[in-house]
C-alpha cells in the first residue's frame, strides 16, 4: 500500500515525467499527422505521461498516457476498443486477453508503455459482426458464450491456443514433452482454464475451438 | 392481456420460428466485441470523470472521521463523496444496508466514499490517500453456527416461517425407518463476470444511469427512492449484462455513487465496483444449516418428512428459503417445515440463481440418498415411489405437469445408472475409484405480469421494445423469435430493443421467469399488433393470418409493408395472470446424472460425465435453453466441489474475496455435458406454454456430484463444498 512518503517520492518523478513527455509530443507534431494519436491526458499537470506506440489491429496507434495505465485500459478508455473486458483487473480471470507479440497475455498484467513497438490483436481485430473470424462464427454456432462478458478472452485465448498447440508449447498436462503436444480434451481444457466464463459455457466452448481445431468432436 | 384460462391453440404452436434452435442474435455483436456493456458507452457519453470505491475496513461499528486531505489534493481529483456531504439519502426497498455507508457501518466492504478524478490511475491513487478513523462496535455477530438458536421465524418467499399437514412427529416417531442428519452450506457468491458497473449522467434534475441491472423498473424506482427524486426523473439503460445470477437484481453502489459522484463534478461520471469488494460489498447466496428427517415405512414409501433451515442475515434481509421446495417434490402424509432467521452482520444475503431451492436441493437430495440406502432400495426407484402428481400440502391442488420419474427413467437408461454399482467404493478406473449418483431437479414457475411495445414499419421490419433484460439467458433472441412467430415474419426481419426503462415494464430477469413471462407479455403486444394490421388493411382480425411477410383473409393477402405504408402501426401490451398458479402448483422437474473420479491417493475429485433431463414446458430455443442448463449444472458443480466464501468470525468478512481466492468451475474441472428436454407444453402457464428453466438446471446438481462422491469413495460429506481434506481422513485403504 502507498504511504503518504511514497506519495511524494513519486510526485517528483510525476512532475519530470509530464515536461519531459510534453516535449516529446511536440517533436513528433508531424508524425501525428499520419497516425491517430489520442491526446487523453497529456494536458493534465501532476501525471508522468509517456508516450506509447504500438500497432493495434494492423493500425499504427500512437498515445500518451499515464504511465500507470495498464494495456487493457489503454485499450478501453483511450483507443475505445472495449471489446477486451475488465472482470477482475487482477489477472485472475481472463476477461482481458489480447494477442501481444503473437502471444495471449492478460492485459491487466501490463502497462500500456511496456509494449512500444508491439503488434496486439484485440477481439475487434480478429473479426466483425458481418466477417467474423472462424473461431468468432464457431462461438456463434455453438452458443459458446451466454452474458458475452468474458467471450472476447476467451476467444483470443483459443486462437493462441491452437498456435501454441501448432507451436510445439507444451502445457501442465503434457504427458510427453518430447512429442508434439496434441489437441486432446485434457491439453484443450488446461490451456483454457485461465479464462472464466461464470455463465459455464465451457462445454460448448470446448466444441466450437475442437471444430476450428479440425479434429471431430 | 389477462390469462386466466389454460392456453388453447394460437399462433405460437405453428412452432415454424419458435421452438428451433435458432444462434443468438446478438451472438454476432458478443463475440466480435462490438456489444457495449454498462461502463463501455463512449457512444453516448464523453469526457467522463472516473469513481473509484473505497470500501469500509470494519463490519460493525461507525466512522469517526475521514481525513481526506491528502486525497483532495491529489492530482486531478475532483470530488471525494461521503455520507457526510451527499446530502440527504434513503434506502432501496430491496436493500438490507445503505449503499453509502457512514457514520454508521453496517458490514464490511460496505461503500464509504467515492473518489471521482479525471482518469481512473488518479482515482485509484487518491483513493489509497484517505485516512478513515473507525470505531468498532462491540457484540457483533459473525458465526451462524454460534447464533443460529436465536434466530426468529421469518416468511420466505411465498410461504410462512412454518408449515404442518397431519402430525409429523408423530409419524417419525412411529416410522419403522428412520432418518436424521444435519447439512451445512456455506455462503457463495454470484461471481459474474462483469462487475456492478455504471456511467451516470445529470441533465437539470434528470439523471440517466447506463448500468448493469437485471430489474429495471426495481432499480428505477430504488434510484429514486435513495436519491429522494420522483420516479420519471431516472431513466436506466442496461443493454448488456455481463452475468447476474442475481447479484444484479437490485441497486447496488457503483450506480448510486456513480449519480452521487457525477452531481458532485457536474459531469459524468463512471464506477465499476472494484472486483476484491464485490463479495463483501454486494450481496451473496447466504450459509444455511438444515436438518432433515424422514420417516418411511419399510416399502419405502415416506410417512413423515421434515425440513428446517437456519441461516443468518443483516436487519431487514430474509432466509435463504431452503426448505421450500421440501413441500412439494415428495409425498408423505404427515410433513413440516421451519425456517429460523439469526442476525449476523455480514454482508447482505440475497437471491442468488434459484435462491431457496438450490441450497435446499444441495441438503433434501442427499438425504433422500441416505434414506434410499438404509431402506435398501435404489435411490431412483425411492425417488420414483414417492412421486405425487399433487400439492402433498394441498391435494385440491394438481401440478399443472410433472414429469419427474420420466426424467429419472429417461437419464437412467442414457446414463447407464443399470451399471453403477450400488455398493460404495467398489469400482475402479487405474488410480480412480468411479461413482456414479443422481438427484433430482426441481424449482418452482413463477409468473409476472410482463409488458412490451411492437411496431411495424413501412419496411416490413417490426420492433419490439420492451425493459427485459438479457443476462446472457438468450431474451433477445427468444424474444425475436416470439415476435417472428406472431407476427408470421423471418427472425431477420425482427429487431429487438431491451433494458432501457423508456420502454414497457417486463418481468425482468430473475427466478427463471423472465424468459416465459417476458415472451408471453410480447405475444400479448403481438396479438394487439395484429388486430391493428388486420384492422388497418380491412380484414376480420379473427380471420387474419399472419405468414411468409404477409397478411392474409381467405384468398386476400396483403404484404405486412403495405399495412405500415403510410405510417408505422404500433401496439402496446402485457400479460397479466389470474390464478391459474393458485389453481395449480407449476413447477419444473429433472434429473441429473454425474460419474466422478476420486484419486485413491489424494482424494482429487473429478467430474467425469454429466446429464441433466429436464421437463420444463415448451422450450422457446432448445439451444440458448441448453446452455442455461449446461451453465447451471457447471455452476452446481461449483457448488458441489469449490465454492465457499470463508468467513473470518473475528473481523466479519469473507476473507478470498476475489476471484483467485473463490474458486469456480473452470474449464479443466467441466467435461463435456450432456443434457435432454422432454417434450412438454404446459397450456396452464401461459399463452407461450413454457416455463422457466435457468434455475432448475443448478436445483439437485451439487447433491449428484456428493452422492457419486460417496458412491465411488462410502464417504458421506454433509457439510459444503466436498474437498479432499473432508474425504482423506475416512477414506478407506489405499489398493
Amino acid at each position: 500500500m502507498q504511504g503518504p512518503s511514497d506519495f511524494e517520492l513519486s510526485r517528483r518523478k510525476l512532475l519530470l515525467g509530464t515536461a519531459a513527455s510534453v516535449a516529446f509530443s511536440a517533436a513528433s507534431a508531424e508524425a501525428r499527422a499520419q497516425t491517430p494519436v489520442v491526446p487523453a491526458q497529456a494536458a493534465v499537470p501532476g501525471i508522468a505521461t509517456m508516450k506509447v506506440s504500438f500497432n493495434v489491429n494492423g493500425a499504427p496507434r500512437e498515445i500518451a498516457l499515464d504511465m500507470r495505465t495498464t494495456l487493457l485500459d489503454a485499450l478501453r478508455e483511450h483507443l475505445h476498443l472495449t471489446g477486451t473486458k475488465k472482470g477482475c483487473d487482477h489477472g485472475q480471470c481472463g476477461a482481458c486477453t489480447v494477442i501481444a507479440g503473437g502471444r495471449r497475455i492478460n492485459s491487466c498484467m501490463t502497462l500500456a508503455v511496456m509494449h512500444e513497438g508491439d503488434s496486439i490483436t484485440t477481439i475487434e481485430g480478429l473479426g466483425t459482426p458481418e466477417n467474423m473470424h472462424p473461431m468468432q462464427a464457431a462461438f456463434v454456432k455453438h452458443d459458446g458464450f451466454q452474458c458475452g462478458y468474458c467471450t472476447p478472452g476467451q476467444i483470443c485465448s483459443a486462437v493462441a491456443v491452437l498456435d501454441e498447440i501448432k507451436a510445439g508449447i507444451p502445457s501442465h498436462v503434457t504427458a510427453d514433452l518430447d512429442a508434439a503436444p496434441q489437441l486432446t480434451n485434457a491439453e484443450l481444457r488446461e490451456r483454457m482454464s485461465g479464462n472464466i466464463c461464470r455463465c459455464g459455457a465451457y462445454s460448448n466452448i470446448a466444441e466450437a475451438i475442437t471444430e476450428v481445431a479440425g479434429r471431430p468432436t | 392481456m389477462k390469462f386466466e384460462t389454460p392456453a388453447t391453440s394460437n399462433p405460437i404452436d405453428q412452432l415454424k420460428v419458435i421452438g428451433k434452435p435458432a444462434d443468438r442474435v446478438d451472438g454476432p455483436l458478443k463475440t466480435t466485441g462490438r456489444a457495449p456493456y454498462a461502463y463501455e458507452r463512449h457512444d453516448v457519453v464523453s469526457n467522463p470523470a472516473y469513481g473509484y470505491i473505497v470500501g469500509s475496513a470494519i463490519a460493525k461499528g461507525r466512522i469517526g472521521g475521514i481525513d481526506s486531505a491528502a486525497a483532495k489534493a491529489a492530482p486531478g481529483v475532483r470530488a471525494i463523496v461521503t455520507a457526510d456531504n451527499a446530502g440527504k439519502l434513503g434506502k432501496g426497498e430491496r436493500n438490507a444496508a445503505k449503499l453509502l455507508g457512514g457514520p454508521e457501518i453496517e458490514h464490511y466492504h460496505q461503500a464509504i466514499a467515492l473518489v471521482v478524478a479525471d482518469t481512473f490511475e488518479q482515482a485509484r491513487a487518491a483513493a489509497e490517500l484517505l485516512r478513515v478513523d473507525y470505531v468498532k462496535a462491540d457484540g457483533a455477530a459473525f458465526d451462524l453456527a454460534a447464533v443460529k438458536d436465536t434466530g426468529q421465524p421469518k416468511p420466505l418467499f411465498g410461504g410462512p416461517a412454518d408449515t404442518a399437514r397431519g402430525d409429523f412427529s408423530g409419524a417419525f416417531a412411529a416410522a419403522p425407518v428412520r432418518f436424521d442428519a444435519t447439512y451445512t452450506t456455506p455462503d457463495q457468491a454470484h461471481a459474474m463476470m462483469e462487475p456492478h458497473a455504471s456511467i451516470a449522467v445529470w441533465n437539470g434534475d434528470k439523471l440517466t444511469l447506463w448500468t448493469s441491472n437485471q430489474m429495471i423498473d426495481w432499480g428505477v424506482g430504488d434510484v429514486a427512492k435513495t436519491l429522494g427524486i420522483p420516479k420519471e426523473n431516472v431513466r436506466l439503460v442496461s443493454s448488456f449484462i455481463g452475468g447476474g445470477f442475481g447479484g444484479k437484481l437490485f441497486l447496488r453502489s457503483d450506480a448510486l455513487l456513480a449519480a452521487l459522484g457525477a452531481r458532485a463534478v457536474g459531469r459524468p461520471v463512471k464506477v465499476a465496483l472494484q472486483r476484491p469488494l464485490m463479495f463483501n460489498n454486494t450481496t451473496h447466496r447466504p450459509a444455511t444449516i438444515q436438518r432433515i428427517r424422514i420417516g418411511a415405512d419399510r416399502d419405502g414409501r415416506i410417512t413423515a418428512i421434515g425440513h428446517e433451515e437456519w441461516c443468518g442475515n443483516l436487519p431487514g434481509g430474509r432466509p435463504e428459503g431452503a426448505v421450500s421446495q421440501t413441500r412439494l417434490l415428495y409425498a408423505g402424509a404427515n410433513r413440516m417445515t421451519a425456517t429460523r432467521l439469526a442476525a449476523l452482520d455480514l454482508a447482505e444475503g440475497n437471491a442468488m440463481r434459484a435462491p431457496g431451492e438450490a441450497s435446499g436441493m444441495m441438503a433434501l437430495e442427499i438425504a433422500i440418498d441416505e434414506m434410499a440406502e438404509k431402506l435398501g432400495i435404489d435411490p431412483i426407484e425411492f425417488r420414483i415411489r414417492n412421486d405425487t402428481q399433487i400439492d402433498p400440502e394441498r391435494p385440491d391442488r394438481p401440478f399443472s405437469q410433472r414429469q419427474l420419474t420420466e426424467c429419472f427413467r429417461t437419464g437412467a437408461e442414457r446414463f447407464g445408472w443399470s451399471k453403477r454399482d450400488p455398493q460404495p467404493g467398489r469400482a475402479r478406473d487405474g488410480r480412480w475409484k468411479i461413482g456414479i449418483g443422481t438427484a433430482a431437479a426441481f424449482r418452482n414457475n413463477l409468473l409476472v405480469k410482463s409488458a412490451a411495445r411492437v411496431r411495424l414499419d413501412g419496411n416490413g421490419m417490426v420492433t419490439v421494445e420492451t425493459d427485459m433484460t438479457d443476462i446472457g439467458t438468450g431474451s433477445y433472441t427468444i424474444i425475436a423469435q416470439t415476435a417472428a412467430e406472431m407476427m408470421g415474419v423471418p427472425l431477420e426481419k425482427v429487431v429487438v430493443r431491451l433494458g432501457d426503462s423508456s420502454f414497457p415494464v417486463s418481468s425482468g430477469s430473475g427466478g427463471q421467469f423472465g424468459g416465459n413471462n417476458s415472451t408471453a407479455g410480447v405475444y400479448a403486444a403481438c396479438v394487439k399488433l395484429r388486430e391493428a394490421i388486420a384492422q388497418k388493411v380491412g380484414f376480420n382480425s379473427a380471420e387474419a393470418e399472419f405468414a411468409d411477410g404477409e397478411v392474409r383473409a381467405g384468398n386476400r393477402r396483403v404484404p405486412l409493408a403495405q399495412a405500415a405504408a403510410d405510417g408505422a402501426l404500433t401496439a402496446e401490451d402485457g400479460i397479466e395472470y389470474g390464478d391459474l398458479d393458485k389453481k395449480y402448483q407449476q413447477s419444473t422437474f429433472g434429473a441429473h446424472f454425474v460419474e466422478v473420479g476420486v484419486d485413491v491417493a489424494t482424494a482429487e475429485i473429478r467430474v467425469r460425465r454429466m446429464l441433466a433431463v429436464c421437463a420444463a414446458g415448451r422450450i422457446l430455443n432448445p439451444k440458448t435453453a441448453r446452455s442455461q442448463i449446461i451453465g447451471a449444472m457447471t455452476m452446481g458443480v461449483g457448488a458441489a466441489l469449490m465454492e465457499e466464501m470463508v468467513v473470518d468470525k473475528r473481523a466479519g468478512f469473507f476473507v478470498n474475496h476475489d476471484l483467485a481466492g473463490y474458486e469456480v468451475p473452470v474449464h479443466a474441472d467441466i467435461p463435456h455435458q450432456d443434457m435432454i428436454f422432454l417434450d412438454e407444453t404446459d397450456p396452464i402457464s401461459s399463452p407461450m406454454k413454457a416455463k422457466g428453466v435457468a434455475e432448475l438446471g443448478i436445483c439437485g446438481v451439487a447433491a449428484a456430484v456428493a452422492n457419486a462422491v460417496y458412491n465411488a469413495t462410502g464417504v458421506r460429506v454433509r457439510d459444503y463444498p466436498i474437498t479432499l481434506d473432508k474425504l482423506l481422513e475416512q477414506m478407506p485403504d489405499v489398493g
